[in-house]
């Protein structure tokens, strides 16, 4: 058998352990480097390529250290793997970001689960009770991530439906598997190889089935916070997967992405005003129980006079200071290039235009800004929402298109409904509010929007954005 | 315990902590490819399903071990290639210099 699977050489002698050791810490500070990199725009693009070659350089020196180099019946896989993934990331679109990070942090997790399950089954010589529990944890973290994200990455793409799926007893059941899982975690530490694929399977059976009643109930504007978190949970994954089999790179590098993912959920958190803890417990912001009349903040009680709109038209073109605030519902009307070109011409008419980013615009953190940049958006033009969040009130007009929880004045005051307390863009403040929506129903959070009912200084344009921007240019 | 052991939790504490400081300074306008550029680094678990095999191909049953193996290797390298791939695509479109601002449609 070894002489079929082995070609004729060893490298096992060419790297002692200091020498490997050493080079595993010069690739996790390589890896460090690139992430540094990544907090300026123009040097982005080569901290992402010096993350790649380290982890190239992680491969190689594994293969040679672990004398897997000559085993040709490894390079199959890898080539696959390869062509896989470049194909998937050669033809995702931009707005399918969101299920691609969630899909690859599925496969991810599943890997790790998978490596964990070898060490398990004691597949290694000498395992001790360190090296047991770390497997099984892995193996649950990789399959909470595998499935979570295999859950979400179908709503996004709309294979599973997009609304939350609330099961009676819902908060109960995930705490109920989680606390089972915790218990087999510990008890894989201390059975032996007679018996342990009983544990194997039990283990991931349980872990699938939180990582799936986790991941139904979370909705669209929960998206965020759900896709950072299994970020977070696929580089946790790795790193225990590490613990497991003894792997100074895996434990380093998973750190670190899991490091990244608890980052990001926390800053999306912040920004819907949400606890962590909230979350993972179930308390998403599903649409409550309480009917919408009560949901709805008091709208001013003279509604009989008539509303007044301006005319969007006049308002952009004589416009001199503007800000563009994008939501989900532009980049699903695919009208990025439409605003981009709005946005022209008003420049061109001699007006600086602002675009406003709220930090959960998209389904992912920062998504609205790499749809931005796609449609050729200068990112110069592109802020964050604390860096203009005063300037409305002087603004000229500002144009809101497919966004809407984002600016609802009710999360300032409304008590008890979702968005309460949710930071948002100060929309309400500036006098002239032009609106592309959809329609005017409540957003995602179902608290109606009372900007729509402002007596003056709002139009209010209905319909699919690519069609009544487009009308709207042919106008000015 | 072994000494490997606690120096691994040691390497996972540090990474960690250090990570966190240096993704702090990451602007949010980068998150997205910031969460994918993570991403592929999460499928650094390619080293651990490449070690797999090897030892399972080495063992009297290579035959399961080695098609689990070569399952986890394909799954890591998707997630390796794909991810730090689309996320140089989408940092490129960052680095593009301003489009000409004449070119009105």
């Amino acid at each position: 058998m070894n002489n079929f699977i082995l070609l004729s050489f060893s490298t096992a002698n060419i790297l002692s352990d200091s020498v490997y050791y050493v080079l595993c810490g010069i690739l996790s500070v390589a890896v460090l480097v690139g992430i540094h990199l990544m907090s300026k725009v123009e040097r982005a693009q080569l901290g992402n390529q010096i993350s790649a070659l380290a982890v190239a350089l992680g491969v190689i020196i594994t293969l040679i250290k672990n004398d897997i180099l000559p085993l040709w019946l490894i390079y199959p896989g890898v080539i696959i793997g390869l062509i896989i993934g470049l194909i998937l990331a050669k033809r995702v679109k931009m707005i399918q970001m969101p299920q691609l990070v969630a899909l690859l942090n599925g496969v991810g997790g599943a890997a790790s689960a998978i490596v964990a399950a070898f060490v398990f089954i004691e597949l290694y010589d000498g395992v001790d009770f360190f090296g047991k529990v770390t497997a099984s944890l892995a193996m649950a973290i990789g399959s909470i991530t595998l499935f979570g994200s295999l859950v979400a990455a179908g709503k996004l793409h709309k294979v599973l439906a997009q609304k939350p799926v609330i099961l009676p007893f819902h908060q109960t059941l995930s705490m109920g598997l989680l606390i089972i899982l915790l218990v087999l975690i510990v008890l894989g530490g201390f059975f032996s190889f007679a018996t342990s694929s009983i544990m194997l399977v039990a283990t991931i059976l349980i872990a699938t089935a939180f990582g799936i009643v986790f991941s139904i109930r979370v909705g669209g504007a929960d998206m965020p916070i759900t896709i950072s978190l299994l970020n977070s949970l696929s580089g946790v994954a790795a790193a225990v997967a590490g613990f497991a089999i003894g792997d100074v790179l895996l434990v380093s590098i998973g750190g670190i992405v899991g490091a990244s993912g608890l980052f990001l959920t926390q800053v999306m958190c912040r920004a819907m005003n949400r606890s962590l803890m909230d979350i993972l417990l179930g308390k998403t912001a599903a649409r409550s129980s309480k009917t919408e009349t009560e949901l709805t903040p008091e709208v001013s009680e003279e509604s009989e006079e008539q509303q007044v709109m301006i005319n969007p038209e006049e308002v952009i073109k004589n416009a001199k200071t503007a800000i563009i605030v994008p939501g989900y519902g532009m980049a699903l009307a695919q009208a990025q290039h439409l605003v981009n070109n709005l946005a022209k011409k008003m420049k061109a008419n001699g007006a600086t235009v602002k675009y406003a980013i709220h930090p959960v615009a998209g389904r992912m953190p920062g998504h609205m800004d790499v749809l931005l940049v796609e449609a050729g958006v200068a990112f110069d033009d592109v802020y964050e929402m604390d860096e203009v969040n005063n300037e409305f009130k002087d603004v000229d007009v500002t144009i809101v298109i497919g966004a809407n929880d984002v600016l609802n004045p009710a999360a300032r005051h409304a008590e008890g409904t979702p968005i309460y307390g949710m930071p948002i863009l100060n929309v309400d403040a500036c006098k002239n509010i032009v609106i592309f929506n959809y329609d005017l129903k409540p957003g995602y959070s179902g608290v109606e929007n009372p900007i729509y009912k402002r007596k003056s200084g709002v139009a209010v344009i209905q319909g699919d954005a690519a069609k009544t921007i487009q009308e709207l240019l042919n106008k000015i | 315990m072994e000494l490997i052991q606690y120096i691994l939790i040691g390497v996972f504490l540090v990474a960690t902590i250090v990570g966190y400081k240096l993704i702090n300074n990451v602007p949010s306008r980068l998150h997205t490819p910031l969460m994918s550029g993570m991403n592929a680094l999460s499928g650094i678990t390619i080293l651990g399903a490449l070690i797999a095999t090897g030892v399972a191909l080495n063992s009297k049953e290579p035959v399961v071990g080695y098609i689990f193996g070569s399952l986890a290797i394909i799954l890591a390298m998707i997630n390796v290639a794909g991810g730090f791939s689309v996320t140089n695509r989408m940092l490129k479109m960052f680095g593009k210099k301003k489009e000409d601002e004449t070119t009105i449609a």
